[in-house]
């Protein structure tokens, strides 16, 4: 399982670079990034090449962050392959909180991120249909 | 009944018989400030130029208010009500924000303030056989002086050392074995510090009570004081235009402070609309002398806010409580027509641990109605990462605030760090509202 670090920003401009500046001096590497908008404040969710180091350089500075694990899934990047994945959710009445996807290869591989209830059974759910669910590490070697 | 009482005929007077002397004393204040150009020209704009006007207390009301800026204006002597060969002293205030003000006292006045402290110090459960180290400065200042004169008339052991020099202080509580003291709530918190760096610890001392005033402070703070020396500490309120400390003063009952009501009229009012407010609601305390010959005041606007306690004390007497002071009506926020004061939203704040404790109050004008904003920031510590809780967060903030305020503010949560300090005076309103 993955691990996704969270940052609350204030809505304004010098906010966002204040945190990928700190992931700069540290050579930290972002895979995807969202950021969920509040009006006044957003949270930016990201996933890292050390989401460890990542959260420890954010809280120095001062910034609330946290970490929590998440659902990451290797599918083909083709027309189908996430419906393919959230067929087996929608058959399990497994209700998706957040998510996001980026292309790792295209035309070959992409990756599903999401926030469930209880990650560790629908890994396993996952696990049991062939897909392949990611580690911080295998992450980076796609 | 073993409550230590100091003067029993006037602290346990039947309310009827304490409201007729109120009115006694309230005709003779009027006769007196008539003696003073002030208020011969305010009274007579009221159609109130003979004592006997005034039929019943309810009259009161027919009073102007008095202000600072009106003693302010009558700087040096305009509110003298007697000869100054009849005058004994005299108090002024620092002056650091504008023309200082002037309070002139007779001989009977002050024996009257000496009067009303010691009725203080006995009722928070002091005796003659203590030891009083008065820890507050003398001089201008009426705290000091007026403790003094109190704690030599309840006829205990006065050390008048004054404030400051922390080492010599606790040397001298540990020499002369000081059983009470009186001082400001942080100075004492700064002493107990100091204890260890004198070499001395709590046990080495008798101290057993404190009075403590002359700023506002919590009531976690009085807890806080009384857990870190093992004592009772007492509120005392004073202010130097109603003579200084000696106004209102804690029982050992601690369930807010009697004010003594023989020699002050009390009132509570609206600070927006100036109306008087019923029983238990949060207003500006106003205040009226009512033994005070050279510089009497009618109807004093304190600025200071609070509200009486309902219900009688387990003391017995007789005279009203005030709970403790609340902030000032200066920074009273009128919003929609509604009363806010910030301690209100500070108070919700501090009880909500995911947020820290700098905030900011903006005030704005959508079309003709007022936007309260309150800011505040997230507590880096408590922080899921899960934006459905801030949602839930900022909800039940907005809740709080709304039964504690009656208006239901924008609250909006911001990074850690953003916001000005919660120490020293930072400020904490801004008024974007057009003036009109």
């Amino acid at each position: 399982m993955m691990e996704q670090l969270s940052v609350f920003v204030d809505n304004r401009p010098g906010r966002l670079n204040a945190v990928t500046g700190i992931l700069r001096d540290h050579q930290i590497d972002i895979r995807a990034m969202t950021i969920a908008d509040h009006r006044a404040y957003g949270v930016v969710k990201l996933l890292v090449s050390d989401s460890r180091l990542a959260h420890r350089a954010l809280v120095d500075q001062g910034f609330a962050a946290a970490l929590k694990p998440v659902l990451a899934i290797a599918i083909e990047d083709r027309p189908g392959g996430l419906h393919e994945l959230l067929e087996v959710l929608a058959e399990r009445a497994i209700n998706v909180l957040d998510a996001y996807g980026f292309v790792v290869a295209p035309g070959q591989r992409a990756v599903w991120c999401m926030e469930v209830d209880d990650p560790d059974a629908v890994a396993r759910l996952i696990a049991a249909r062939g897909l392949e669910v990611l580690a911080d590490h295998e992450l980076y070697r796609l | 009944m073993s409550v230590p009482v100091w003067n029993p005929a006037v602290e346990f007077m039947e309310r009827e018989a304490l409201e007729r002397l109120q009115l006694t004393r309230l005709r003779q204040t009027v006769a007196w400030a008539l003696k003073t150009p002030f208020y011969r020209r305010r009274l007579a704009e009221v159609g109130l130029t003979h004592p006997e006007d005034l039929g019943s207390l309810r009259d009161l009301r027919k009073l102007p208010y008095t202000t600072k800026d009106d003693l302010r204006a009558a700087f040096p002597d305009g509110l003298l009500a007697v000869d100054l060969e009849r005058t004994v002293r005299l108090h002024t205030s620092s002056g650091t924000t504008g023309m200082p003000t002037v309070i002139y006292h007779t001989r009977p006045d002050l024996d009257h303030w000496t009067e009303l402290v010691a009725r203080c110090i006995v009722a928070a459960g002091a005796t003659a056989r203590d030891v009083f180290q008065n820890m507050t400065n003398y001089g201008m200042f009426t705290g000091g002086l007026g403790l003094h004169y109190g704690a030599e008339r309840v006829g205990m052991l006065v050390i008048p050392v004054s404030s400051g020099n922390t080492g010599r202080q606790i040397h001298l509580m540990r020499n002369f074995q000081t059983t009470v003291v009186h001082a400001t709530p942080s100075y004492l918190l700064h002493l107990h510090a100091a204890l260890a760096g004198e070499g001395v610890t709590v046990d080495q001392l008798r101290l057993r009570k404190a009075f403590i005033g002359a700023e506002p402070h919590s009531e976690e703070t009085r807890r806080k004081i009384e857990a870190l020396f093992g004592i009772q500490a007492y509120n005392s309120y004073g202010l130097s235009e109603m003579n200084g400390p000696g106004v209102a003063f804690e029982c050992v009952h601690q369930t807010g402070l009697h004010l003594w009501e023989d020699a002050y009229m009390l009132e509570i009012i609206d600070p927006g609309t100036l109306q008087p407010l019923p029983e238990g609601q949060t207003g500006e305390i106003v205040m009226t002398t009512l033994q005070r010959q050279a510089t009497p005041l009618l109807r004093y606007r304190t600025r200071d806010l609070s509200h009486l306690v309902s219900g009688n004390c387990p003391c017995g007497r007789t005279h009203r409580r005030l709970a403790r002071i609340k902030g000032r009506s200066d920074d009273m926020l009128i919003v929609n027509g509604v009363n806010v004061f910030p301690s209100q939203i500070e108070d919700v704040l501090m009880k909500t641990p995911e947020v820290g404790t700098n905030y900011l109050i903006q005030l704005e004008k959508r079309g003709s109605l007022d936007r309260l904003v309150v800011k505040t920031e997230i507590y880096a510590k408590l922080f899921t990462g899960d934006p459905r809780t801030l949602d839930d967060l900022r909800e039940r903030i907005g809740e709080a605030l709304r039964s504690a305020i009656l208006i239901k503010p924008t609250v909006e949560l911001h990074e850690p760090g953003s916001l000005p300090v919660s120490e020293g005076k930072a400020k904490r309103v801004v008024d974007l509202r057009p003036a009109f």
